[in-house]
């Protein structure tokens, strides 16, 4: 499938767009697809403030659980909460189904994330 | 999610089964490969064999066997014959439940084969034909070992027994609670010798073709072996009936929740069959049956309990998480979220004397979650078991 253009990526299968002065991170369909039925998210820290590649999170599927990584440095400002009920709404929609939001210590960290193409040519074919 | 540089391709493990989608060439493949494979299954390596982990949605095919039927390829599991009037001995020696509760013809036991030092080398399934002919069923990872070992224990006991491993033969297992009628849509002439079968009872149809009462998810159901030939069109022709192809990943929650042990997760060779739950498949009422792994158990049993375990918060059990009783220390063996109830489920190697409705903790991510003790099963024919 044809990846959004409007936000970043990261070699570890997260997005990352811009909402205002935050940035909504969720992970990729084709993390989704290969993590099969997610049954459990969580464990995000609300007000945590994190290294780029620190834990952010953990996804987990039937049979397997994944950290979710944070792309860039900065603090935990949301977690969807609605995915507590509904952690399959990243089954059946990755691009929407935001995970947590982080305030980027620089903003220009963001810049230097894969985009689509190079996300897709490295690991999301 | 998962470490790698840009350039890495992503390695997604399945750490329950340790499996990786990248599949080598040494990996063997059932007769039903290609048909998992045209239907776009995610395959993964399990016990060396090619096998498919899920068709589409793991938990609507768990769906499909509470509510309907679902079918499972079981082919990488080994059937062997065991032949020889030497046979019913044999067997009683190496199998620590007792074949002389096989007296009727088609009669299945599963059974634990244990080592001298009364730790688990597998669990399977016996089935009784005649005084000098049976069936046994093996895990795949274990066959070779297994029969490595039954020969020795023919040769040092010197039995007039023979083992035939019948890698000629597939298996589907076909379950739920609509399997039975849809076996019938699918192979009509089948219905006159299947339909009287009892729980745990076989009908030998014709020349390999067994048809048996048996399976992995705690429904009714057909555990189905035929030549390898005649599996592609039976898959096939049950598929057209209505019967949902289901990965393993969906025998692992349902078997779960049914309560069923694991061989190489809730038990191995440094387990013996009390620490895992299975003391009730030991059979020490012949005092003269000197099985193999007896005298370690009247000597050197570890009291232990082992029960079912269900977590009170939002969260997933996996095995080897750290579990807190009011009587000490345990480990989840197993553990997964249950699709029919809604909560993580799991089994527990825990002390003995926890009984059920016992409150517990289990460590997930370094937290201490509440759980509470069960009685097994979790499920029980579609339906939920009423716990404390």
């Amino acid at each position: 499938m044809s990846l959004p253009t409007d936000r970043k990526y990261t070699a570890s299968h997260e997005w990352i767009k811009a909402e205002g002065d935050v940035y909504a991170v969720g992970i990729t369909d084709t993390a989704q697809e290969q993590l099969g039925d997610l049954v459990f998210v969580g464990d995000v820290n609300v007000g945590a403030k994190l290294a780029a590649g620190a834990t952010a999170g953990v996804v987990e599927s039937v049979k397997a659980a994944s950290d979710i990584y944070a792309p860039v440095a900065g603090e935990i400002t949301a977690f969807n909460t609605e995915l507590e009920a509904s952690p399959n709404l990243i089954n059946e929609s990755a691009f929407t189904a935001w995970i947590f939001k982080i305030r980027p210590d620089n903003p220009a960290d963001v810049d230097g994330l894969l985009d689509a193409a190079g996300y897709q040519a490295g690991a999301g074919g | 999610m998962l470490a790698g540089g840009p350039q890495a391709r992503p390695v997604f493990r399945h750490p329950a089964f340790d499996l990786e989608p990248s599949m080598s060439a040494a990996l063997k493949r059932t007769p039903l490969a290609e048909l998992h494979l045209a239907a776009g299954a995610r395959m993964v390596d399990f016990g060396g064999w090619e096998m498919p982990l899920a068709y589409g949605s793991q938990i609507e095919e768990h769906h499909a066997v509470r509510r309907d039927a679902g079918m499972f390829d079981v082919s990488h599991m080994l059937n062997v014959d065991v032949a020889g009037a030497g046979a019913p001995a044999f067997l009683a020696r190496l199998l620590a439940n007792d074949v002389a509760r096989l007296a009727v013809p088609g009669k299945a036991l599963y059974s634990c084969m244990l080592n001298p030092e009364g730790g688990v080398i597998d669990d399977l399934i016996v089935y009784y034909f005649a005084p000098d002919r049976w069936r046994v069923v093996v895990n795949a990872a274990t066959a070779d070992k297994d029969l490595a070992w039954m020969r020795r224990v023919i040769a040092a006991g010197g039995f007039d027994a023979a083992v035939e491993p019948r890698r000629d033969l597939a298996m589907i297992a076909v379950q739920g609670p609509a399997a039975r009628d849809k076996v019938w849509a699918a192979r009509p002439q089948w219905r006159a010798a299947a339909e009287p079968l009892a729980p745990f009872s076989a009908a030998a149809l014709q020349a390999d073709l067994l048809l048996a009462r048996t399976g992995y998810t705690g429904e009714d159901g057909f555990e189905i072996v035929l030549p390898a030939a005649q599996a592609p069109a039976l898959w096939q022709d049950l598929a057209a009936a209505g019967v949902a192809p289901c990965g393993l990943g969906a025998r692992d929650t349902l078997r779960l929740e049914a309560g069923m042990n694991l061989y190489g997760q809730d038990m191995d060779e440094l387990t013996q069959p009390d620490q895992a739950g299975l003391a009730w498949t030991v059979s020490l009422k012949d005092p003269a049956r000197r099985f193999i792994g007896r005298e370690a158990l009247e000597r050197f049993a570890a009291p232990c309990g082992f029960a079912g375990l269900m977590l009170q918060e939002r969260g997933v059990m996996r095995s080897h998480m750290a579990v807190r009783t009011a009587l000490g220390p345990g480990v989840v063996t197993s553990g997964t979220m249950s699709p029919t109830l809604g909560v993580s489920i799991g089994l527990a190697r825990v002390p003995a004397g926890v009984a059920a409705g016992d409150a517990a903790e289990v460590e997930i991510r370094g937290k201490w979650l509440p759980a509470r003790i069960c009685r097994l099963p979790f499920v029980r024919h579609g339906k939920a078991v009423e716990h404390p």
